[in-house]
């Protein structure tokens, strides 16, 4: 599996899950469960503070309709029901499972692919193509020090998986690039 | 000043009108254009440039349909490419803050029937919660429990914290490996690269794919391992990274340099619009923080990116309750005149705790960058999470997230509220509902949680000196919130003890009378943190309005603006420069800040190149230099431009050329030009005169020369030669004498003589 088909995959994977958290909000049927209205009713008198929870549609969401069974009757009903206080809440319980699995998934394959790069690749290609490739360009001073030196950059071959390994390759040394100004030489962001 | 003479040709472009046939027929140079890394724009030249794209599109639009189409996709492409930003941006906010919600509660325990729940999720549902224990539920465990089964004593109390250090560890950990390998750009805040990048600026990859996914990624984790940073500062890198991403979709965003900054500046506005659920704030905050030119178009583009991007956040729906924020308070009690007195207090405290956190946390960067402590950043990082999580695990205020820590803190005491903070003692018989009653005494839970307070206050302080800069995305928004929430709340309860047992002095008897609302510690929390972040970011209206679209209360207006006035005069008696600019200072970008004033009495002669003893000034003559010269004089020097002159007695000035475009040009027309050798001689001039027939083939470069390059004579003041680069964004003016070139001076000249001025180190001007 070269970069190549790593880099595409993980784009194609982050549009699909683009989708489908804007999916989930749309059409997040509105399950029973994610529309509540709790109550908190405070002591009183020798009533114990209580919290009450019901799913309850927002007009419905005050304390006569949620507070059952009602512990104090008759003339306390109206004072008790003055200490509580009612929140009707919502939440979409679709939108949090797809966006923590669609995160936990990304996280494993930028772990994954990390792995692969840091200690799999080196010893992949130390295999197969031998200790001497290692040392290619190491001393990429990409600057503008000899710009009329060997300019012969282009592949010859006009292989479009070739050009596209090239563009994986060229990704590779401008991370390295940045790494060496932030991490090394300390040069941008301290 | 004077502006050379001759028709405003830009490199590149077509010249109606005289010109040799051979001119026309020549095709221009590939490239030629672009800037270099780590290079400043030419913001006139962007300008131009979108200028003649705009008319040609506008003339062209008259000839058929399909070119009307294309004018009017042209001119409603700005406003698609802030709607998608805005789309993109809310999203990623919405993802960020539930990932983060869940993440954060992985480190205490885990939700068992539907593990993806954070806790308050989890006990949603659940109808064992009793109104003492409101947070417990059945089905959340600590770890603990799960993997001993006991949930009190000794023995759970160790694994609980052991767990809860291994895990911030891991977090962290995960944080700067994967910053490491994939996107190194996607460290620290950000806010100071957007300022110098919107300045004109070039940092290739700072705003790429790559610095998006990990920049997201890792911010979760970093924000979940219990570090003292905020997301904020990161979210307005995520949301330019959007900009950047959708205007390289559209080429006349993705080839104008100046008009890419136009969106990003509304990207930013955006960014912050979702990180406070505040869009007037979002759209302030670029204005006067992030932004260089803010024209006004963008002004209304911005407004359009931060609103679509609320919206966005808003049907995401993270908190639940239909906010944006965690921290939305809705009360409404009024303050009262004598309160101004702790207020502007407040202020005072947060401009000294906004100096003393800019030199501290500047000083500790420095040592980063200088010695060996930045050789380790894995380690350095691993540290500093291990360290914050063993001291903020025994106290129960840094035990929890910050922003559920400013959530508490803000929050006014009503009978919602179960916490130590809000344990007042209660008349058993008031048969009135417990928010009416005047100030109560204060119950023995509140003195323990001034006490955990104060020590929080303390850590926060500490380690968030240490914490910002490190090599994992940091925000500073929520830790100086917190600092000053803190603050705020323990006067707030002082003020409101004080008034409960002395009101029977002058200034609380008509203060507070029986059946009044009296003081609200939540408010004095409020104005901390305002003062607190207005004393280290040094912004003043874009603060206030943030606070107030965050708390949605109009009558508080007055008091955040006294604290943050406050806080801003106090830190500027100190130094002028926030948090922000002190960073740019720090790693030596080229930023020429439209805030300083420069009112120092030296000429154009005293700053420019080249001075006495130095070699004279490297120019090209309009013809005559050969090509292996013009190579030679590229391959010796590193300047990043010539002047163009006549000829070398003469000394007038022709023009001036960039060594990109110099450089380019030599190199296609060696490749695609046949008879092009090197001793073809170069020729700046528009006719070319007949040459023998065994002369090599002469190389044209007209097209890439600069008619009219800004000029200056040797006695303009400075001050002049400052306002021009900063109104025009030059990045270099020549300078002359009675019509005859003299010297350069380039905006690193500029900067450097600058800082001498004010007695800083002219060599930490790194970047041109």
């Amino acid at each position: 599996m070269s970069h190549v088909c790593i880099n595409v995959c993980i784009q194609l994977y982050l549009l699909v899950c683009f989708l489908m958290i804007l999916s989930a909000e749309i059409s997040a049927a509105k399950n029973a469960e994610d529309i509540r209205c709790k109550c908190i009713c405070p002591p009183y008198k020798d009533v114990n503070g209580k919290i009450y929870n019901q799913n309850v549609s927002l007009k419905d969401c005050n304390c006569l309709h949620v507070v059952k069974p009602m512990p104090v009757e008759g003339k306390d009903v109206e004072a008790y029901c003055l200490h509580c206080e009612c929140r009707y809440e919502e939440r979409s319980s679709g939108t949090i499972k797809v966006t923590i699995i669609v995160y936990l998934s990304l996280l494993g394959l930028l772990l994954l692919y990390m792995v692969y790069l840091t200690l799999l690749e080196p010893t992949l290609k130390r295999r197969l193509f031998g200790h001497s490739q290692l040392i290619q360009s190491d001393d990429d001073d990409v600057g503008d020090r000899q710009p009329f030196g060997n300019t012969r950059d282009v592949p010859s071959h006009s292989n479009v998986l070739n050009k596209v390994e090239h563009a994986q390759q060229r990704w590779w040394r401008q991370v390295q690039e940045q790494r060496k100004s932030v991490f090394d030489r300390h040069v941008v962001l301290s | 000043m004077a502006a050379e003479a001759g028709p405003s040709t830009t490199p590149g472009e077509e010249m109606n009108g005289s010109g040799n046939l051979m001119d026309i027929l020549d095709e221009p140079f590939p490239d030629v254009g672009t800037y270099e890394d780590f290079h400043t724009i030419d913001w006139l030249r962007e300008k131009s440039r979108d200028t003649d794209r705009h008319r040609k599109i506008t003339s062209k639009s008259k000839e058929s349909i399909c070119d009307f189409i294309k004018s009017l996709l042209d001119a409603w492409s700005g406003w698609l490419v802030m709607l998608l930003i805005g789309l993109l941006s809310g999203t990623l906010a919405g993802v960020i803050d539930l990932a983060v919600d869940w993440m954060t509660d992985l480190k205490e325990g885990v939700c068992l029937s539907v593990f993806w729940y954070s806790h308050e999720q989890c006990c949603w549902t659940s109808n064992e919660t009793t109104y003492d224990d409101r947070d417990k539920c059945p089905q959340w465990q600590k770890w603990a429990e799960l993997m001993t089964g006991s949930s009190e004593g000794a023995a759970a109390y160790v694994l609980n914290y052991f767990l809860y250090v291994l895990w911030a560890l891991f977090f962290s950990f995960l944080a700067v490996s994967l910053v490491r390998v994939f996107a190194p750009y996607a460290c620290g805040s950000g806010i100071p690269e957007i300022k110098t990048i919107l300045s004109g600026f070039i940092i290739r990859g700072y705003l790429g794919k790559w610095t998006l996914l990990i920049k997201t990624v890792t911010l979760v984790l970093a924000v979940s391992s219990g570090l003292s940073l905020g997301k904020e500062g990161p979210l307005v890198h995520v949301a330019c990274c959007c900009g950047n991403l959708f205007s390289s979709l559209f080429s006349k965003y993705s080839k104008n340099e100046g008009k890419r900054r136009e969106v990003l500046s509304a990207a930013a506005a955006a960014g912050v619009s979702v990180a406070f659920g505040a869009p007037i704030g979002g759209v302030l905050f670029s204005l006067e923080e992030v932004s260089y030119y803010f024209p006004l178009k963008t002004l209304w583009r911005s407004f359009f990116a931060a609103l679509v991007a609320a919206f966005t956040l808003r049907s995401i729906n993270p908190f639940g309750n239909n906010r944006l924020v965690l921290f939305y308070v809705e009360y409404h009690t009024p303050w009262y005149m004598a309160e101004l007195v702790p207020f502007v207090l407040l202020g005072v405290f947060g401009g000294l705790w906004g100096t003393l956190f800019i030199r501290a946390n500047i000083a500790w960067c420095r040592r980063r960058k200088t010695t060996r402590l930045g050789r380790y950043p894995v380690l350095e990082v691993l540290v500093v999470a291990g360290l914050t999580a063993l001291l903020a695990f025994p106290n129960p205020y840094t035990r929890r997230s910050t922003s559920q820590l400013i959530s508490e803190l803000f929050n006014d005491c009503g009978s919602l509220a179960s916490s130590q903070l809000c344990d007042y003692v209660n008349d058993p018989n008031m048969t009135r509902p417990v928010d009416d009653i005047p100030d109560r005494p204060a119950g023995a839970g509140v003195y323990a949680a001034l006490w955990q307070l104060a020590l929080a206050l303390v850590f926060k302080v500490v380690i968030t000196i240490f914490t910002f800069g490190m090599k994992i995305p940091s925000g500073l928004f929520i830790p100086s919130m917190a600092v000053g929430a803190i603050a705020g709340r323990i006067v707030g309860i002082a003020v409101e003890q004080m008034a409960y047992h002395h009101h029977d002095w002058i200034i609380f008897r008509s203060w507070c009378r029986p059946g009044a609302d009296c003081v609200t510690p939540g408010l004095y929390a409020m104005v901390g943190a305002a003062a607190c972040l207005g004393g280290v970011t040094r912004m003043t209206v874009s603060l206030v309005v943030i606070m107030f679209e965050l708390t949605g209360g109009l009558e508080y207006i007055v008091p955040l603006m006294a604290a943050a006035v406050t806080s801003k005069w106090v830190a500027d008696a100190f130094g002028k420069e926030g948090i922000y600019e002190a960073h740019i200072q720090l790693n030596g970008y080229p930023f020429l800040d439209v805030k300083d004033e420069f009112t120092h009495r030296t000429l154009a002669a005293d700053v420019m190149r080249p001075r006495r003893g130095e070699p004279p000034l490297a120019v090209l003559t309009r013809e005559g230099t050969t090509v292996e010269d013009v190579e030679a004089l590229i391959n010796e020097t590193d300047y990043n431009g010539f002047p163009v002159v006549v000829s070398r007695e003469s000394e007038r000035l022709v023009g001036f050329v960039q060594r990109r475009d110099l450089t380019l040009a030599i190199k296609t027309a060696r490749q695609k030009q046949e008879g092009v050798v090197s001793g073809s001689v170069v020729y700046f001039s528009e006719e070319v005169p007949p040459l023998p027939a065994s002369a090599p083939q002469p190389l044209k470069l007209r097209r890439i020369l600069n008619l009219s390059p800004f000029t200056v004579t040797d006695h303009t003041p400075m001050e002049t030669v400052v306002d021009i680069f900063r109104k025009l964004g030059l990045r270099q003016c020549l300078v002359t004498r009675s019509g005859r070139l003299l010297g350069i001076i380039t905006k690193k000249d500029v900067l450097r003589h600058m800082a001498q001025m004010l007695n800083q180190d002219p060599d930490s001007i790194m970047f041109n």
